[in-house]
């Protein structure tokens, strides 16, 4: 993920979490990781849509939360959609065979990926969302 | 085969719950186990059960040799064994399907591979022992939430689904902000009852007109708008309010586009399934609108509404009896379709 712009931002519109979006798919490459983090609503699943969207994705991008991870194949690349927030920590994310994941030739998002830091490779891109005034968004790429 | 009935072990194992049953001739269940840690993890405020295919791993053996001794039968008197192939977890589901095809493969007795959704539907025929296809089917749950034309015991049509969040996943979620804890499901029902459900304005989101999917992410951004808004204003909130405007803006919509579809496909019955059926006020609406225009309404039981090996022996059985069989390379497909 080299070619993304690093640093804080504010969106304040679904039009500024597409754009957002379609520039993390342009940028990623295979074994890419995205790291999200955010509170309940904050859009994370939303963002991950327009991922989707940006990597060609036909099928219906659906939350995630039940299933922990939900895979297409129908884009650029592969996605895996994780939520991790049922998990209890990295070892149950490892048990739950993540790392074949982590591992292979497509791009990762993660949701709530504070839970599982520590099964993180240090290069996974953090994307932190928190809630700013009027409904906006506040940004933080690392 | 035991006293001239034909035998099913049905095994489930796709997400937190470990469960086996014996079904006999496909409707009548002799047993059904189901090892879940829901219990346990309720203590930790929401963080929910344990799904490492290990713990599968650790209890699969156990299950089936209680399903199997509280039918009081022996794996030598089962005639088919059905499993879970997906959709579910891959690690889960892999659980399921080697012991299955170790059964199989040992007793030398068939084995068919069920797709989760379509046991959910067939609970209904473990239910109501009359029942038969064809029917509109809705099926809610935490992980799913679809509306299926059935034409007959082997064909399950996906007319509508979820765009983001499934019905019992919002419920959950909801819970979580409104600070009713896990499981949101009976938790939202309950409060519900002691709550005006016209008391905040939840948007309905109907999505394009003919349309039979849904969205339900936008619920609980509503619900923290509105929990920020009155803290803000410094009013009180009433837990069982906003419970019951959030479940009457989920339940309509569910009630009113299953109604729908029934009439648009002639279908005279509608089917419920999954967890999200227990609730009470979607039976209620569902029952309401649908007796409108003389559409009968029928449900599993709360035990057989959550996930269960019965209802993959169903499922299984009928599946079989029409010819189909699943090979040793049986595989788990985790984002199986309906």
């Amino acid at each position: 993920m080299k070619d993304i712009e690093k640093g804080n931002f504010i969106i304040d519109t679904e039009a500024g979490t597409r754009a957002l979006g379609l520039s993390i798919a342009d940028a990623a490459e295979p074994g890419d990781i995205i790291a999200l983090i955010g509170d309940l609503g904050t859009g994370k699943t939303a963002l991950t849509k327009y991922i989707a969207e940006g990597l060609g994705i036909k099928e219906e991008v659906i939350s995630p939360t039940f299933t922990i991870v939900r895979e297409y194949r129908s884009g650029r690349l592969p996605l895996f959609h994780f939520d991790v927030y049922r998990l209890s920590g990295p070892e149950e994310f490892i048990d739950a065979g993540a790392e074949d994941y982590l591992e292979d030739s497509g791009l990762s998002v993660i949701e709530w990926a504070d839970i599982v830091a520590d099964a993180l490779p240090a290069d996974a891109l953090l994307v932190n969302i928190e809630y700013a005034e009027d409904d906006k968004r506040r940004i933080m790429i690392i | 085969m035991k006293n001239g009935k034909h035998l099913t072990l049905g095994i489930e194992t796709s997400c937190d719950e470990t469960a086996v049953s014996v079904v006999a001739d496909g409707r009548f269940v002799l047993s059904n186990v189901i090892n879940t840690q829901i219990g346990i993890h309720t203590q930790f405020g929401g963080v929910v059960p344990e799904i490492a295919s290990r713990r599968h791993l650790e209890k699969i053996n156990d299950v089936i040799e209680g399903a199997l001794s509280e039918a009081d039968v022996s794996i030598q008197d089962i005639d088919l064994v059905g499993v879970t192939y997906g959709p579910g977890l891959v690690g889960a589901l892999l659980i399921g399907v080697a012991a299955a095809k170790s059964i199989a493969y040992a007793c030398d007795i068939p084995l068919v591979g069920v797709n989760h959704m379509h046991g959910h539907i067939a609970a209904n025929y473990l239910e109501h022992h009359e029942l038969e296809p064809p029917f509109m089917a809705l099926v809610v749950s935490g992980g799913h939430t679809n509306i299926v034309n059935v034409p007959d015991y082997n064909r399950c049509e996906k007319i509508g689904g979820t765009r983001d969040d499934a019905a019992g996943e919002a419920f959950d979620k909801v819970a979580r902000v409104i600070g009713l804890g896990y499981p949101g499901g009976p938790k939202v029902d309950k409060a519900a009852r002691e709550g005006d459900r016209d008391a905040v304005a939840f948007k309905r989101v109907w999505l394009e007109p003919g349309s039979y999917d849904f969205s339900f992410s936008g619920l609980k951004t509503q619900a923290l708008n509105y929990l920020n808004t009155e803290r803000q204003a410094g009013r009180e909130i009433r837990v069982n309010d906003v419970a019951a405007s959030f479940q009457e803006a989920v339940v309509e919509v569910l009630a009113e586009k299953a109604v729908s579809a029934a009439l648009e496909f002639g279908q005279k019955r509608i089917v419920m399934a999954g967890g999200v059926a227990s609730n009470t006020r979607l039976r209620e609406l569902i029952s309401e609108k649908a007796g409108a225009h003389g559409i009968e309404v029928l449900r599993p039981s709360p035990a057989l509404c959550t996930d269960n090996g019965a209802m993959i022996a169903s499922a299984a059985y009928y599946a079989y009896r029409s010819g189909e069989r699943s090979g040793y390379d049986l595989d788990a497909v985790p984002a199986l379709e309906f």
